[in-house]
């Protein structure tokens, strides 16, 4: 047998019947006496959103700087240039007080 | 004097709960009809759009206005039909029960004369909503909005929430086990 073709032939029966629209008799009435009064606004919930979406804003800050700064961390040299050279700026005024003292 | 639906939408945002009635016997038909598709018990097509609806008025701060409002609520509906259908996961048909005597016949027309057995036939109609139940969840809403109502992959990505590729896989899987279920049911009948 023709698979294909017993699946298209199914599948035209389907859309041929579309299924009824037909609503029972006054059942918006059911539905209004469900809904009553809508809940109050949970306070709550309205303040955890955006605290959880700032979380994950400021995790996702972090893990790029903490990458940021281990990539550029690997280069111990540049980090020992750096720091001889920022000791060499704050005690030149020192240096020179001490030579002038002599 | 006829409001808008934004102006029914807007009073019932505000608590009023008889604004939403409007609407709601404006879309009810059509509710009905997609409940239809997924729920054979009437019982249960009548919870599947209470439910649509109570989650509508509900979810109403959701509804941003950029979409009509139909589009907003059928895409609740068919997001809550497929709820039901994993709900009811369980009470999914295994075996394929025996064929009534008209979807046999059908059937037999269908084998000698394939042009001669007319999908206009209640039989017809009988036949692939017994297929359709015999379907997984994802698999029954993907071969029902892609080849019965005929919506494109993008449309159906809107509707669910899943992504483009995801219906593309789960359509290409749900034709798989379509054509399995028909194997099987011809197998039963004819072998």
């Amino acid at each position: 047998m023709k698979l294909n073709a017993l699946h298209a032939k199914l599948i035209a029966a389907a859309r041929k019947h579309p299924p009824s629209e037909q609503v029972p008799y006054a059942f918006e009435k059911r539905i209004l006496s469900h809904l009553g009064d809508r809940p109050a606004p949970d306070l709550w919930a309205m303040w955890c959103r955006p605290l959880w979406q700032a979380a994950f804003s400021c995790i996702a800050i972090t893990v790029v700087c903490g990458l940021w700064a281990y990539g550029s961390g690997s280069k111990p040299d540049a980090a020992d240039n750096f720091s001889q050279d920022f000791a060499a700026a704050v005690f030149a005024p020192m240096g020179e007080r001490i030579e002038d003292a002599w | 004097m006829d409001r808008t639906d934004a102006e029914w939408i807007a009073a019932a945002r505000h608590g009023d709960a008889a604004s939403f009635e409007p609407l709601v016997k404006k879309y009810q038909g059509r509710v009905f009809a997609t409940a239809r598709r997924y729920a054979r018990r009437e019982s249960e097509v009548e919870d599947i759009v209470q439910e649509v609806f109570i989650k509508a008025f509900q979810k109403l701060d959701g509804f941003r206005g950029e979409a009509p409002f139909e589009h907003w609520l059928m895409r609740l509906a068919v997001r809550t039909c497929y709820d039901f259908l994993r709900g009811h996961q369980r009470h999914r048909e295994t075996a394929f029960t025996e064929l009534t005597e008209s979807e046999s016949d059908w059937l037999d027309r269908f084998v000698v004369e394939p042009d001669h057995a007319s999908e206009d036939a209640d039989a017809a109609r009988e036949l692939i909503e017994k297929v359709l139940s015999h379907l997984s969840p994802p698999a029954r809403l993907v071969i029902t909005l892609l080849e019965i109502e005929e919506k494109s992959v993008k449309e159906i990505a809107q509707i669910t929430g899943w992504s483009v590729p995801l219906v593309k896989v789960r359509a290409f899987r749900a034709r798989g086990e379509m054509k399995k279920i028909l194997t099987r049911m011809t197998k039963d009948k004819y072998l």
